[in-house]
């Protein structure tokens, strides 16, 4: 067995976390700040920790991740990091030569207190910034939250420097994105042409982290909010913010700063978060829904009822973050299934009461925690008491797929083992047959697999 | 792609005009033109990265608990931090292991952290470690548990050592700890050594009652990477040499525990492990030597090292027979595809012996290296261990403890007198480690720590066939249309080390530089003859 020690008796723990179900800030602000064009993102920190946020992105979306580092030693530890950050934004201008170098603290900063904001003052004032370029900084210790709270401060900080109220209002809505994949973005894009919905999108990974093969390295493609789309959305008509945990900080920071109104919803995963999304959109932006979309939804539902008895009381286990397990698990709901065991490492008290709201009238017997401790070994030990027909999450989700012979779907931050996740989205009606379709495959391979052979079928 | 024959001396001067000029004088002394083994020149090596500058380094902590403490599977290895250092050291090593049995403990596929949160940071986080450790025993009920010390450990002062020995009394197992801050040093390497310090002081022999053997050795430095170590394992075993320990793949605490009852340490990965047989060797009365399982043929030149050093007429015959019979395969293998191979050319950025080993297997299949270099070797590692007094010992260095062991007079016992160490000198066994640029070829550039930027100027330069660097210079290397093997994961294959490990090597090479694909990358439409090919018709 690959977990051989994880029993089904749970001992109570206040201190030791096994296997979590979520990682730190500092990867989550890198990963934000590559949706950005002509960005280079910057860890104020040891090497180990831009090399690791670096080498788990890559493995994600087997794409180059271009990040530089302030190199602290023990020196900079003592006296602080100003003097590490000042060379680093000059090196970086003359070697690299981004539009914007985009810096986010690490614990070791935070600890010794550093402060990125005097420090990039001075790197403005002493014209290590050349003229037309920008840097700018959020701040994302390690030790609060996780790698969903700095992707959310991240696309908070280009929020606090770049969106300009100017008066003119702009025909255009702003939508925050999430912590989704490059083609879930390019989702996003494509129903709002569909809509003929002018968009501007932050962040934007598509053309980041999923660009074609050319014979040539760009370290900085063509895809990511530009400088000009992010000014002017300080004068957009409205904001949509894509999930409460990843996007909301930022439109409330738009709205203080440019008094452009916003409206939260969920990441449109499955049927219902899309609805909510597409009506929105279709309100702020005041257009009509077009048929192609509403079409889309048909051959989604369709696809339900042609399917619906291999979903139909299946008990799925979940782990990953709350932004994208909430519509998810709704979409389970719709579908009939039984989400009983959920977790995230991500604290957070409206993931829970997202969670009672769904769960209780449909499933008394789920069982959801968040926050410290909330880690797979907790979930896999659930999963030993009564087992699951289906698990979705990340890669890390194999070994238990594979000690528990239970099919799996792979969703979620880090996939280092399979592709596909960065190519067919997950957002959207198209998303979730893509989502429907990896999930009856994983489930209906099984049967396959175990069926006696007078029971095997040809059509199913 | 035009392949012609570079000047490295300009090549070297257009890159440093381009830097600014505080990084371009650091640089100047990373990038050295080697002049063959006769005139080693001086690289300056283990200093710190300049801020800014996009480098492959990595931090102490991955050295410590991801290279050396990592490949164990039944020490519990607990972070303490907050919860990223230990997520992505969570099995993204491929330290393969083989527990003895369905029950025997593995560790490996778990990840423990302590999860530091904002008031741990403030008020202490001693107290939530001694819990944790209680809360592991309670559940795994291991034998040791190693605690990991990540950057702000160090910082906010909680003493992981005192929380060691305490809990070590209350829990009744061994626990110790790791002060491998991130911060610590310029790049792994420190890590290294602070991990060999601590299994020096807290687990090596431990336990007297090692496994029996005629011919007993410790492999160091060798990490099991996509399954290195069983082939080793198989060797040695086939050659009748027993390994007590392994320095860490597939190892167990015990091996480690029982690591002085060896009778010879055999060194594969010089940078990150030479610390422990030093010590060994003043404490324990065991002498080293360097070894290289990468290569057919350093694979049979090691064995035969060994036959030496044992001076065994049984096992030197024994270990002939092993070589002829394992050599069969490489030498078709060997034959097939060199002539597909021959001439082509690469360049490797690996760790701190990596990027000397693999030149040896590209040796056997005829390909030239041009350039090479460690992302975290030392001096000795590029130029030998002769230089080691010569090192300055500089403010990032000098952080690092530095174990002053005596003679343990109880277990001492000196394996190899001064004479017959002589003699066998003199027979021309290698004991020291002659470095990376003695293999190379004069004229051939040697690079510490490289930039994104140089690697990117060595391509756009020299085109190579095959580029040999880790994960985060995959895909850039990739999208210039050059195909990259990753020598710290093989890019999920391997073994390559030993016999069988070569044919892997050479497999994988031929598959790579014979990829089809790149020769597709244009589209018809995007060549101006096919467009109007397609107008005539």
């Amino acid at each position: 067995m690959l977990l051989r020690h994880t029993t089904d008796k749970i001992n109570e723990r206040s201190a030791l976390t096994i296997n979590p179900a979520k990682t730190c800030q500092p990867v989550g602000a890198m990963y934000a700040a590559l949706g950005v064009h002509g960005c280079l993102p910057h860890s104020h920190g040891s090497q180990g920790c831009c090399s690791y946020h670096r080498t788990a992105l890559t493995r994600h979306f087997k794409e180059p991740v271009m990040a530089a580092t302030s190199s602290f030693t023990e020196g900079s530890s003592v006296f602080g990091g100003q003097a590490n950050l000042l060379q680093a934004v000059s090196t970086i201008f003359s070697i690299y030569k981004p539009d914007i170098i985009a810096v986010h603290t690490t614990c070791l900063s935070e600890t010794i207190g550093d402060d990125v904001n005097q420090i990039l003052q001075k790197t403005r004032d002493d014209k290590l910034v050349p003229p037309g370029k920008h840097v700018v900084h959020c701040n994302t210790p390690s030790y609060v939250g996780s790698h969903v709270t700095g992707y959310s401060n991240m696309v908070a900080g280009f929020i606090n420097y770049f969106p300009q109220k100017t008066g003119n209002k702009i025909n255009q809505i702003n939508i925050i994105s999430g912590w989704v994949e490059p083609s879930d973005m390019r989702e996003i894009k494509s129903i709002a042409a569909a809509m003929e919905v002018k968009i501007v999108l932050l962040p934007d990974t598509s053309d980041v982290l999923d660009t074609p093969m050319t014979g040539k390295h760009e370290v900085f493609p063509k895809g990511g909010t530009t400088i000009p789309e992010m000014v002017s959305m300080g004068n957009s008509r409205s904001t949509i913010a894509l999930g409460p945990f990843c996007a909301e900080d930022a439109a409330i920071k738009l709205e203080n700063k440019c008094k452009v109104k916003f409206t939260t919803l969920e990441l449109p995963i499955g049927l219902k978060a899309t609805d909510r999304f597409i009506t929105a959109l279709s309100r702020a932006a005041n257009v009509s829904v077009p048929d192609s979309i509403t079409d889309d939804r048909g051959r989604l539902i369709d696809m339900i009822t042609d399917m619906h008895k291999y979903l139909y009381g299946k008990r799925v286990a979940l782990f990953g973050d709350p932004d994208t397990l909430t519509p998810l698990v709704e979409f389970l709901i719709t579908l009939d299934m039984k989400p009983v065991y959920i977790v995230s490492g991500t604290p957070g008290k409206r993931f829970e009461e997202a969670m009672n709201t769904i769960l209780k009238p449909v499933v008394p017997e789920a069982k959801y925690m968040n926050g410290q401790r909330a880690d797979m070994f907790l979930l896999h030990q659930w999963i030993k008491q009564e087992s699951v027909d289906l698990l979705i999450g990340n890669s890390y989700g194999k070994y238990i797929a594979r000690d528990e012979n239970i099919p799996f779907v792979r969703l979620g931050f880090p996939i280092m083992d399979r592709v596909g996740h960065s190519y067919f989205p997950t957002l959207g009606y198209k998303g979730g047959m893509h989502l429907l379709t990896n999930m009856l495959g994983a489930i209906m391979d099984k049967m396959d697999r175990e069926a006696l052979e007078e029971k095997f079928e040809l059509v199913m | 792609m035009k392949k012609e024959k570079v000047d490295v001396v300009r090549w070297k001067e257009e890159v440093l005009s381009k830097l600014p000029s505080k990084v371009a004088k650091k640089r100047e002394k990373q990038i050295v033109i080697n002049d063959g083994p006769e005139n080693i020149k001086v690289i300056q090596a283990n200093v710190r990265t300049i801020p800014g500058i996009i480098t492959q380094r990595g931090c102490s902590y991955a050295g410590c608990k991801g290279v050396v403490l990592g490949p164990s599977r039944d020490i519990l290895n607990l972070v303490h931090g907050p919860i990223g250092c230990s997520f992505y050291a969570w099995l993204t090593r491929r330290n393969q292991t083989r527990p003895e049995s369905e029950t025997s403990p593995n560790f490996i596929n778990y990840c423990m952290s302590t999860d530091m949160q904002d008031t741990n940071i403030v008020f202490g986080g001693e107290i939530k470690l001694k819990q944790a450790l209680r809360e592991a025993v309670e559940i795994f009920k291991p034998k040791a548990i190693g605690i990991f010390s990540t950057c702000p450990v160090g910082l906010i002062g909680d003493d992981v050592h005192a929380v060691a020995r305490e809990m070590k009394e209350e829990l009744g197992i061994n626990i110790f700890g790791f002060s491998c801050e991130g911060y610590k040093g310029v790049s792994q390497s420190a890590g290294h050594h602070i991990a060999n310090n601590g299994l020096f002081k807290h687990v090596v022999g431990n336990d007297d009652n090692g496994k029996p053997g005629k011919f007993k050795i410790n492999m160091l430095g060798e990490y099991n990477i996509g399954g290195d170590a069983f082939e080793i394992e198989r060797i040695l075993e086939k050659c009748g040499i027993t390994m007590i320990a392994s320095f860490s793949g597939n190892s167990t605490l015990n091996q480690f525990e029982t690591a002085h009852t060896a009778d010879l340490n055999v060194i594969m990965c010089h940078r990150s492990i030479n610390y422990l047989a030093e010590m060994m060797e003043v404490k324990f009365g065991i002498p080293w030597m360097k070894v290289n399982f990468v290569g057919a043929e350093s694979s049979a030149k090691s064995l035969r090292k060994i036959a030496q050093y044992f001076g065994n007429p049984e096992l030197s015959a024994r270990v002939e027979e092993v070589i002829a019979e394992e050599m069969v395969a490489v030498k078709k293998s060997i034959a097939v595809l060199r002539p597909r191979l021959e001439g082509k050319t690469t360049m490797l950025f690996v760790g701190g012996s990596r990027a000397h080993h693999y030149q040896e297997l590209f040796n056997e299949l005829g390909m030239v290296t041009l350039v090479a270099g460690y992302e975290f070797g030392h001096r000795d590692d590029y130029e030998g261990r002769r230089v080691i007094p010569s090192i300055v010992v500089d403010a990032d260095s000098r952080n690092i403890e530095e174990l002053h062991p005596v003679k343990d007079e109880a277990r001492y016992h000196q394996r190899l007198s001064n004479e017959r160490k002589e003699e066998l000198i003199a027979d021309g066994v290698e004991f020291d480690y002659e470095g990376m640029m003695t293999d190379m070829e004069k004229g051939a550039l040697v690079i510490d720590d490289i930039s994104h930027y140089e690697m990117e100027k060595l391509i756009e330069t020299f085109h190579p066939d095959v580029f040999c660097a880790g994960i985060k210079e995959k895909y850039c290397v990739q999208k210039m249309g050059i195909p990259l093997k990753q020598l710290h994961s093989y890019d999920y294959g391997g073994p390559y080390a030993g016999f069988e490990g070569a044919v892997n090597f050479y497999k994988d090479i031929d598959m790579i530089a014979n990829t089809s694909i790149w020769k597709l990358i244009k589209a018809p439409w995007a060549v101006e003859e096919v467009v109007e090919a397609e107008y005539a018709f």
